[in-house]
């Protein structure tokens, strides 16, 4: 007999009304602002009838330029949602001192410090720099797309399933309050019951997917499409820091994939790998997740250094110093990020042996870091610095790098880390390496690279703003962290008893202002440059007298990215081109083979995101449906044989008849 | 070779390819070789995740009270054949011979299931047993490995079996044996493996 609450229960999983937060202030209004303004955005979508054309040029679209800008726009505004995790949080330690609570209860602080790491690294740093790779070095190889352009569509989507489902925690249910690594026995079913974690499991599995996808497509790119001439020594920077990026991508986010899934087998299936009891080691899993964690930092750091020398040898007008030496400091930042993970926990038993190799392989990496760092300010040396947008974030990067790096060589010296695990200190130390470092080096390139993606350049007053706000907003909130971390006060704290913290988390506080501040003259400097972009527009295609091939090709660029395929002879191929009189053809144009749009991504994605919601929350006719669905939809688009069409020439000819009418490239 | 723009001066070099070159595969094998090694470091995770916990019995049963060496052995001899006759298959590509190519390909893909069917009978028996994942860690690990392994050869049927109807209907086009390669080199991935998990988890877990 089949009772009304039996029948519920198939249909909805341990879905309830109870579910919906609707009894918490905070979230009920962020639903009301996230509901209004998506409202608004859907409106107007369908009132201008973009409906349609967002489908065909965008949402199908196989380009890797469009990929890379909607990987970019996810980016900002997961970073909206990520900042406004962060502003709660200080804001919150700053007013719950002694006597007072403060506004967010434990519960709620908990889910917060989790999203605000889970997000960032996972749906902010990881599609920016996903996007800028995907968008920028195809261009610099003089290729016309990636290797595997309908993967890469697929991938740019299960990124997006994961972030749906990551935000959909907010209203449906919770997130998890485990941290964002999720380490258990804390995360396993015993302590946390309810569906944050299975929101966290699923969220980053779909993500994953994509992400490991994207690398395996990058790597082939470089490895199987550079434009003739261009051998390994001779590929820009950026695009050998994408490699090695990229590298770290395939070798770890299968590692993660595991790791993750036999957590989830323990609080699915009941397994016994990180359990307290029946021989389960939780070691192991602290272990595991930081073999793919610690990498993964350097994943995002390395093509951060990839536009910094591309933005240094630009602005000073010089070859890159030390390209050989650069390349080699990168590849060897690889390798060694495979070597350190255990410096994450020297406190938890290893021994004083494990303990010392693995602080010493973590200062070696300072090393090649080092060199880095010296050859930019030899490229700068005499050069003849031009301060636009894009240099001025190198420029705050260095000396805030420097600091960012050396506090992590103090940490890396276990008899310190043991005074500071877990503290301020260290939360302080990576935000100085991934704010100063990678968020800035995100920056540099949206400045350096928008007049290439979009045809005109962006708003220089704005951009400033928005730098000095960063730059100034990240040193107020993180010196008194750094000082609150050597006074012993430790990272995740809700509540602090002692008053005399307080003037220091107040200056923190106010500093996340600050950054504010520098987000919203972002959002302004991007509104600012659209209605001034008659001003601000590049005709050239060479805006910044650049050295490397993406701007050798028109801004924005055709579809094919180049009508001609150049031929590279140095280092510096677009340089050397305009240096000894390139002509560029005005004739002989051929038909050019590209991929089809498919929509087989958007599809994947949707299923595989209805997949992890019903695994979220136990509603298996769901699961089962989504699964057999998934498996059906891939099955189905391996029968689709005609996936590529020509450009006519004719069209080619009338998409470059207007770069004939200017002088090709800037001289 | 290809056309090229004429150097404008003696001393300019060509800048611009104005014929295209073929493409290659563009890196499709390249491409799924990659991706076979991503699959590998799972794998990695498995086997260490199994060499960490593979003693941890937790007082229940160890591997040498639940393998039954010969049965395994006759599960290896079956997936190991079942790459040689993959590689018929593959020779059979090569000669454009249709019909041969889909009856080896089938012979490898129920040589396949056999291997399957016997690793669920062999899961089933130590089930009844009490031997389940939830029993010990050490039992969490074997299934996580083992089923693992079972997983992608259960996945390299469909994907095969896919294919046996793609090359039926539109014969050996080079698509089609660009998949069939790709296919190849995930059903020796798979061999690879398994001799690793025959060895370390049975081989070695019955000596103990």
């Amino acid at each position: 007999m089949f009772s009304d609450s039996n029948l519920l229960q198939f249909i909805f999983g341990r879905l309830t009304i109870d579910a919906i937060p609707y009894h918490d202030p905070i979230l009920v209004g962020t639903f009301l602002v996230v509901a209004v303004i998506g409202t608004a955005i859907l409106a107007a979508i369908t009132w201008y009838g973009k409906w349609g054309y967002l489908w065909r040029e965008w949402f199908t679209s196989v380009d890797h330029k469009k990929i890379g800008i909607m990987y970019i726009v996810l980016a900002i505004v997961m970073l909206l949602r990520g900042f406004a995790d962060a502003i709660m949080m200080i804001t919150q330690k700053a007013l719950a001192v002694g006597a007072s609570e403060g506004y967010l209860p434990p519960h709620h602080y908990d889910q917060i410090f989790t999203a605000h790491g889970t997000i960032m690294i996972f749906f902010m740093a990881m599609p920016f720099v996903t996007g800028i790779m995907n968008y920028i070095m195809p261009l610099q190889i003089g290729a016309r797309d990636v290797a595997f352009p309908f993967l890469n569509n697929f991938s740019f989507w299960m990124t997006v399933g994961g972030a749906i489902l990551i935000m959909m925690s907010l209203f449906v249910g919770e997130f998890s309050r485990a941290t964002w690594l999720a380490y258990p026995p804390l995360s396993g079913s015993a302590y946390s019951p309810g569906v944050g974690v299975d929101y966290y499991i699923w969220g980053l599995q779909i993500a994953g997917v994509g992400t490991t996808l994207s690398g395996i497509n990058l790597i082939a790119t470089i490895v199987k499409m550079r434009a003739p001439g261009m051998t390994m020594m001779k590929i820009p920077i950026f695009c050998w820091t994408t490699l090695c990026s990229n590298a770290l991508i395939v070798t770890i986010f299968p590692v993660l994939t595991a790791t993750l899934t036999l957590l989830a087998l323990d609080r699915y299936v009941g397994t016994r790998f990180f359990t307290n009891d029946f021989g389960g080691n939780s070691m192991l899993y602290m272990n595991l997740i930081w073999i793919w964690g610690h990498p993964e930092v350097y994943v995002l750091i390395l093509p951060a250094f990839g536009i910094f020398s591309e933005v240094v040898s630009t602005f000073c007008g010089k070859r890159l110093f030390g390209y050989t030496s650069m390349v080699y400091a990168t590849a060897v930042i690889a390798v060694i990020s495979w070597l350190v993970w255990l410096h994450h926990f020297f406190t938890m038993g290893s021994g004083a042996s494990v303990n010392a190799f693995f602080g010493i392989t973590t200062m070696i990496i300072s090393i090649p870091t080092g060199a880095k760092v010296f050859n930019w300010l030899f490229t700068m040396y005499r050069g003849r610095i031009r301060f636009e947008t894009p240099m001025i974030w190198v420029m705050g990067f260095i000396p805030t790098f420097v600091l960012g790096g050396l506090t992590g060589v103090l940490l890396a010296v276990p008899p310190a880390d043991f005074v500071l695990h877990n503290s301020l200190f260290l939360v302080a130390h990576f935000h100085n390496v991934i704010i100063g470092g990678v968020v800035f080096g995100l920056f540099s390139g949206v400045n350096y690279w928008f007049p290439k993606a979009f045809g005109f350049k962006l708003d220089p007053f704005w951009g400033k703003v928005s730098f000095w706000c960063w730059l100034a907003g990240f040193w107020v909130v993180f010196t008194p962290i750094y000082a609150l971390g050597l006074m012993g006060v430790t990272r995740r704290t809700q509540h602090f008893e002692d008053p005399s913290l307080q003037p220091y988390l107040l200056v923190a506080a106010f500093g996340a202002f600050i950054i504010l501040a520098g987000i919203l003259a972002l959002l302004v400097q991007l509104a600012v440059s659209y209605f001034k972009r008659a001003q601000l527009r590049d005709t050239t295609g060479d805006p910044w007298h650049g050295r490397t091939l993406e701007w050798s090709t028109t801004s924005p660029p055709p579809p094919y990215n180049f009508a001609f395929t150049p031929v590279v002879h140095d280092l510096d191929a677009w340089w050397d081109m305009k240096n000894r009189g390139h002509d560029h053809p005005l004739e002989g144009f051929k038909p050019i083979h590209m991929p089809k749009n498919t929509s087989t991504g958007v599809f994947l994605a949707v299923l595989s995101t209805a997949l992890g919601f019903a695994l979220v929350w136990y509603i298996w006719w769901l699961a089962a449906l989504s699964f057999v669905g998934l498996i059906a939809v891939a099955i189905h688009h391996t029968f689709n044989y005609n996936r590529d069409y020509y450009i006519p020439a004719e069209d080619v000819v009338r998409f470059e008849s207007h770069r004939m009418a200017q002088p090709a490239g800037g001289a | 070779m290809h056309e090229m723009t004429p150097p404008p001066g003696a001393k300019a070099p060509v800048f611009y390819e104005q014929e295209d070159h073929a493409h290659g595969d563009g890196g499709t094998l390249f491409g799924f070789w990659l991706y076979l090694m991503g699959d590998c470091l799972i794998f990695a995770v498995l086997f260490a995740t199994y060499g960490v916990l593979g003693r941890n019995y937790a007082a229940g049963p160890s591997g040498a009270d639940l393998f039954d060496l010969r049965l395994v052995a006759l599960n290896t001899s079956l997936l190991l054949l079942s790459s040689i006759t993959y590689g018929f298959a593959m020779l059979e590509m090569g000669q454009q011979n249709v019909r041969k190519t889909l009856i080896w390909l089938a012979v490898t893909g129920l040589l396949g299931a056999t291997f399957v069917s016997l690793e669920l009978y062999e899961f089933a028996h130590m089930f009844r047993e009490g031997a389940t994942p939830q029993r010990s860690a050490f039992l969490s690990s074997f299934f996580a490995l083992v089923g693992t392994h079972g997983l992608h050869v259960t996945v390299g049927i469909v994907w095969l079996v896919t294919l046996m109807v793609q090359v039926r209907r539109f014969g050996l086009i080079e698509d089609n044996q660009r998949r069939l390669m790709c296919l190849s080199m995930f059903w020796h991935f798979l061999d690879v493996v398994w001799i690793g998990v025959f060895t370390f988890v049975y081989l070695m877990g019955s000596m103990r």
